[in-house]
């Protein structure tokens, strides 16, 4: 009976299994399948040519934060380099595509599978640091990667930048926003599917443990340094292969978007959207893609106005300013982000239309 | 009864807004006395301490009901940056001294209450005090004994000069030797400037030595009080907190005994 | 060998100017464990203030430098009050994403206003400061930059180890608790920790500004290169940013002179890795006393 309410109105659970479940009843469920059908079945056919390069762009960017949220939100390891490795994962796919010619279907998954592994080795120093030490380590690794991706010519072709070939299934090319979308959205379906999954087994109890204290989490018998480079593997997986789908999305790719901005950006996704939560990584790429573009918009707008040309003003800047400003004003008002304000927003429905 | 410097009248207090750690502690500490706050672990001794010198906040502790008045003026749930400019000071428990700072800044560090005002001549009155603290001015508190450790904090207490000084276990992990000199100090701290001291110990034996008034607690509560002759003389306290039994011998592990005798207070 | 000299001396002032700027960042991790990922921005905004003051308002040199510090000092009052304030206590990913959205704001500020192109200062040190050391060279700027260095460097020496607020500073760092127990008024402590590091942070990039011209994007690069400093140098030792602050100079002129100039912006990172996974605490950061 109580599986078919809306929302539960406390806490019903009788054993550890009933403890794991994602969803708390079956209508969430429901929701969240009709929710997915209508989404795949609706969305690509009724907007914009451009409201779909948003959506797009706004799947990319969740699969790379939902990947940053398991490093930072559930393992509590802050990264500066996710950036530099969704560039990794970008050129990984390129170079492998136009080098050896490997399939998108290959070459997506391989780009991740390299930027795991990249990944883990900038994870080696989280062995012996902590903290702020660790942090400002990844830092170094932003700067050194893209080093690398600029100054290694004869792999990545420096600042030139690398054409990929279109994605192709046997005979049909994937190409243009509309084949964008099933693949870019399918893939964040199954990203999203698998990282709630590994949170709620071994691992993901593992790597919140480490988090919330990782001596305690030791002394429990977790090999700490094991759980934190999968975790910065996990985590590095999700951006480049994040990165793949963009340099196919994006046809040609240069070294120029993979810095520390970028890197920054993801963080920022995350803790907009809520620290250690998936939906919220999700909410939170939505959140910070839609404002890049307002912001872009706007700015577009406001130099068209007579008195700002004339005055010969640059508006451009207001976007990095606001964009400052919305982080300063998360951390300050909201520090749980997003899914905090949607569970409130929930939870005022729980007992509606009677909740005294 | 002489002039009332401190009242805490019933106080509790919380921490993280769940756990309650006094339910309900009331003591008057009369100027110019020592008094005693006597219990086992956990008893509340310390956070009592902390509600008065408003070290509760960084803890996230909270005095929730009851009033602490001083001087006339109500200071419960005040920073403690107003509370030890009112002349209250602590010296907390386990030695805390700035490690990397030397002996001499360690003390100049207790003037934070009066900085505008010359301190020179404060230094030499602890020193004066604390005479073993001289050769090892220069050197840095990080490397000093524990005995030196706590003449140190207590005497980085006095550069502030406290009206009201607490003190949370001064004895705690020192040669016997040198608690003795260490109580001996306080009593004469006590006589020669006339400074109120409530005094933290487990030690209860020493404490009531020099202690005027004591106060006993349990489980966040007072449970006994007394002139510090009559608690030393109590057959509950001896069999306690002194290691007697109740006739007054020293209790001896030989002695078969087959029952404990009940705090009856409980 | 001249150009070896010649290189060594450039290093040396300019690793002095890193070393200065990081002592700021340094004091703040010290007294509130916070990093700032907003010093860049913060000598930016020095060198841009300055700017104003004397190509704008025309002010002379030594009033506008005075202005620009007291200026200074009192934004980073400011800012420790509104932003840093509310996060006491708060997990450290918050404190530093908010610096890094406070630096996203300040360089914001700074392009609208000034735009991202190069500006100079007018030529106002004369030649006559100049030094020559047989065939080495030492223009006037890196003189200057010498002799702003070594005042600020005694001057604060003297404030850590003799002032009342230096000790209390210190004693903050050293034991919050304590402190706090002894009536040390700790968030005045950090407010004051935030302006000076303001203040030593404009006047560094004041400097830089005179050396390379002043522009945001340079300036602000600056800010995170003194993480490779103050890692060197351990992140809690004001004397062990100063020499890390010389070795990355000196690495970075000499990469620069005889390897590749591509290569200088990278290299403190390289190394900065390294000395995380060898020495993690820093040349000179303090070894935990332990009493147990």
């Amino acid at each position: 009976m109580k599986k078919f309410s809306f929302h539960s109105c406390g806490n019903y659970r009788e054993d550890y299994a009933e403890e794991l479940k994602i969803f708390e009843t079956y209508f969430g469920r429901i929701c969240l399948g009709l929710f997915l059908i209508l989404f795949f079945a609706v969305a690509p056919f009724v907007v914009s040519a451009y409201m779909l390069y948003i959506l797009n762009m706004i799947g990319i960017a969740a699969i790379a934060a939902i990947g940053l949220n398991i490093l930072i939100g559930y393992t509590g390891q802050i990264s500066l380099g996710h950036g530099a490795f969704f560039g990794v994962g970008a050129y990984a796919a390129a170079i492998l595509a136009t080098r050896l010619g490997l399939g998108f279907y290959l070459a997506i998954p391989a780009a991740g599978i390299i930027t795991a592994l990249v990944g883990m080795i900038f994870g080696i120093p989280s062995g012996r640091l902590k903290g702020l030490y660790l942090t400002i380590a990844t830092l170094a690794g932003q700067f050194i990667i893209e080093y690398v991706l600029i100054h290694w010519d004869s792999l990545t072709k420096g600042t030139m930048g690398i054409t990929l070939p279109a994605p192709k299934i046997i005979q049909w090319e994937i190409a243009g926003d509309k084949a964008f979308f099933f693949l870019i959205f399918i893939s964040l379906v199954l990203m999203t599917w698998f990282a709630v999954n590994i949170m709620r087994s071994k691992y993901g109890r593992a790597f919140i443990a480490i988090r919330d204290n990782d001596r305690a989490a030791e002394g429990m018998g977790i090999p700490i340094f094991r759980y934190k480079l999968l975790s910065f593997a996990i985590s590095s997986f999700y951006a480049g292969f994040a990165g793949a789908l963009w340099a196919y999305y994006m046809i040609s790719i240069t070294t120029e978007p993979f810095n520390l901005g970028l890197s920054v950006e993801f963080i920022a996704m995350v803790i907009i959207g809520g620290l250690g939560n998936i939906p919220g990584a999700i909410f939170g790429a939505t959140f910070i893609t839609l404002l890049n573009e307002f912001l872009r918009f706007f700015t577009g707008l406001l130099m068209n106005i007579g008195f700002v040309v004339s005055f010969g003003l640059n508006m451009a800047p207001l976007r990095e300013f606001t964009f400052g400003l919305v982080i300063v004003l998360f951390i300050l008002l909201e520090p749980r982000g997003l899914a905090e304000l949607w569970r409130i927003a929930r939870s005022s429905f729980r007992l509606w239309p009677f909740s005294y | 009864m002489g002039e009332i410097l401190l009242q805490l009248n019933n106080i509790s207090v919380v921490y993280s807004d769940v756990i309650q750690v006094l339910k309900g502690v009331s003591l008057s500490v009369e100027k110019g006395h020592i008094v005693s706050l006597l219990g086992s672990n956990g008893a509340g001794k310390t956070t009592t301490l902390k509600a008065i010198s408003g070290l509760l906040k960084p803890e996230n502790g909270k005095v929730t009901d009851g009033s602490i008045i001083y001087n006339g003026k109500n200071i419960q749930n005040q920073a403690p940056e107003y509370i030890t400019r009112q002349g209250i000071i602590q010296v907390l428990e386990g030695r805390q001294p700035f490690k990397y700072l030397t002996i001499e800044e360690n003390l100049r560090v207790g003037t934070a209450t009066r900085s505008s005002q010359p301190y020179k001549e404060d230094l030499e009155l602890v020193y004066k005090y604390f005479p073993a603290l001289i050769p090892r001015k220069k050197s840095l508190a990080g490397y000093c004994s524990g005995g030196e450790l706590q003449m140190l904090v207590i005497g980085r207490a006095l550069m502030a000069h406290p009206q009201l000084l607490m003190l949370d276990e001064p004895s705690l992990g020192l040669a016997p030797l040198v608690v003795q000199e260490i109580f001996r100090i306080i009593k004469m701290i006590n006589e020669e400037h006339g400074t109120t001291i409530i005094l933290v110990e487990q030690n209860a034996n020493m404490a009531l030595q020099v202690a005027h008034y004591g106060y006993v607690m349990e489980n966040g509560k007072i449970v006994m009080e007394g002139s510090a002759d009559d608690l030393a003389k109590n057959p509950d306290v001896k069999e306690f907190y002194l290691g007697m039994s109740a006739s007054g011998i020293a209790k001896s592990y030989k002695d078969v005994k087959s029952y404990r005798r009940r705090k009856r207070w409980l | 060998m001249d150009f070896f000299l010649q290189l060594l001396v450039n290093g040396v002032c300019v690793g002095l100017l890193y070393g200065i700027s990081a002592m700021g960042f340094v004091m703040i991790f010290k007294s509130s464990s916070v990093l700032n990922f907003a010093h860049g921005e913060l000598l930016a905004l020095g060198a841009f203030f300055f700017l104003a003051l004397i190509s704008w308002a025309k002010l002379p040199i030594l009033i506008a430098f005075v202005l620009t510090l007291v200026g200074s000092f009192i934004l980073g009052f400011l800012i420790e009050k509104f932003f840093l304030r509310p996060l006491i206590g708060e997990k450290l990913i918050f404190v530093i994403m908010l610096t890094v959205g406070l630096a996203a704001m300040f360089k914001g500020f700074i392009l609208l206003i000034w735009g991202g192109n190069l500006h100079t200062y007018p030529e106002f040190l004369s030649e006559s400061i100049a030094l020559k050391l047989g065939s080495i060279y030492i223009a006037p700027v890196y003189t200057a930059t010498l002799i702003i260095s070594i005042i600020f460097l005694v001057l604060f020496g003297l404030f850590f180890k003799k002032s009342a607020q230096g000790i209390y500073m210190r004693s903050v760092a050293d034991n919050q608790k304590a402190a706090l127990s002894l009536g040390v008024h700790v968030r005045r402590v950090f407010a004051l920790s935030w302006a000076i590091a303001a203040l030593v942070a404009s006047m560094s990039g004041i400097v830089l500004g005179i050396i390379n011209g002043v522009n945001v994007h340079d300036l602000s690069s600056i800010g995170l290169k003194v993480f490779p400093v103050v890692i060197l140098g351990g992140l809690d030792s004001i004397g062990g940013a100063i020499v890390g602050g010389i070795i990355i100079g000196l690495l970075e002129t000499f990469t620069g002179g005889y390897l590749s100039p591509s290569l200088r912006d990278v290299v403190p990172y390289i190394v900065l890795v390294l000395i995380l996974l060898v020495k993690p605490y820093g040349l000179f950061g303090l070894v935990e006393i332990e009493r147990v």
